[in-house]
């Protein structure tokens, strides 16, 4: 099988946006700061990509108040568990591809 | 405008390009797998706390309470909680082992080395000490060491498990504490703490993070 670039979904490609899709596939939900910290991630990079994976329906927010502390709670919806699994799913195969070469 | 070069040596220019991509689509592949198992070895919990083998702990150490109460002397009490921690740590492990092979967990990388490793000092700890107690004569705080300790080593591998086991260790630890206020009640203290908190976080944890 030939990959090509264009088939990958660019949504997730990004390294930090594919970061939080694989740190929430191993978990139920995390917090905002336990991803900035699992990813090692500023609040402004983490927000921004996090904002594009929630507008591609990939992961859903939810924000609480603990306290008077806002907390804001991501976790992967069935379309970016999907997303995920494809994703894998084309990089296995891309490795199977030259490996039969 | 036409190139000059021969037609064989453009092929073999376009063949040596399409390579070149292959092989660097073909590395971005194994990064890009290397990093999802990577961040989700760093953000995952470890999920193979055995709840059913909790509770058969907490069961062993009700038994373990009723016979150590019955002994005469001070070794044959240690001596009966010391097999107790034997064949608790046995059937921890087995079913730690077992849930994690079910899970598809493995027990010495990512999340699962990093309960070990947060988990195991203190109870060498506990080992270390209970021989410094014994041969200094002052047993009566063994139960309050015991709790507060093995507490210690849940709440720490805890941090990297789901939320109750935290919880679960900060009742260990409440009782050994409130051990040391009556020491005289060891084995109410013990059979409270390693029996009873077991056998209910046991339970919670069993039908709640399967099994």
């Amino acid at each position: 099988m030939d990959a090509k670039p264009h088939e990958f979904d660019r949504v997730i490609h990004e390294r930090v946006r594919l970061g939080i899709v694989s740190a929430l596939a191993a978990n139920e939900s995390l917090t905002f700061n336990e991803l900035k910290k699992a990813l090692d991630s500023t609040d402004g990079n983490l927000s921004v990509h996090a904002r594009k994976l929630e507008d591609a329906g990939y992961i859903a927010c939810t924000k609480t108040f603990e306290g008077r502390v806002p907390k804001t709670t991501y976790r992967l919806t069935g379309a970016g568990r999907r997303a995920l699994q494809k994703y894998l799913d084309h990089m296995e195969a891309l490795i199977h591809a030259m490996r039969a070469r | 405008m036409r190139s000059l070069r021969p037609q064989n040596e453009t092929m073999a220019d376009d063949r040596a390009g399409r390579e070149s991509t292959l092989t660097g689509m073909h590395d971005h592949a194994m990064a890009d797998l290397r990093f999802i198992r990577g961040t989700m070895e760093r953000a995952g919990a470890f999920t193979a706390v055995p709840g059913w083998g909790g509770m058969a702990m907490g069961a062993t150490a009700l038994a373990a309470a009723a016979i150590a109460s019955r002994q005469a002397t001070s070794d044959a009490w240690l001596f009966t909680w010391l097999v107790e921690a034997a064949i608790a740590a046995c059937i921890g492990g087995v079913t730690m082992a077992r849930k994690a092979r079910r899970e598809q967990e493995q027990l010495w990388a990512g999340p699962g080395r990093k309960f070990a490793m947060a988990f195991l000092p203190a109870l060498a700890t506990g080992a270390v000490l209970t021989a410094a107690l014994w041969q200094a004569g002052a047993m009566s705080l063994l139960p309050a060491l015991w709790l507060l300790l093995y507490g210690t080593a849940v709440v720490a591998g805890g941090a990297f498990s789901v939320r109750i086991v935290p919880v679960l260790g900060a009742c260990f630890w409440g009782f050994g504490a409130a051990a040391l206020l009556a020491p005289g009640w060891k084995d109410a203290w013990l059979a409270a703490g390693f029996g009873a908190v077991h056998l209910v976080f046991g339970f919670l944890i069993a039908r709640r993070h399967g099994g």
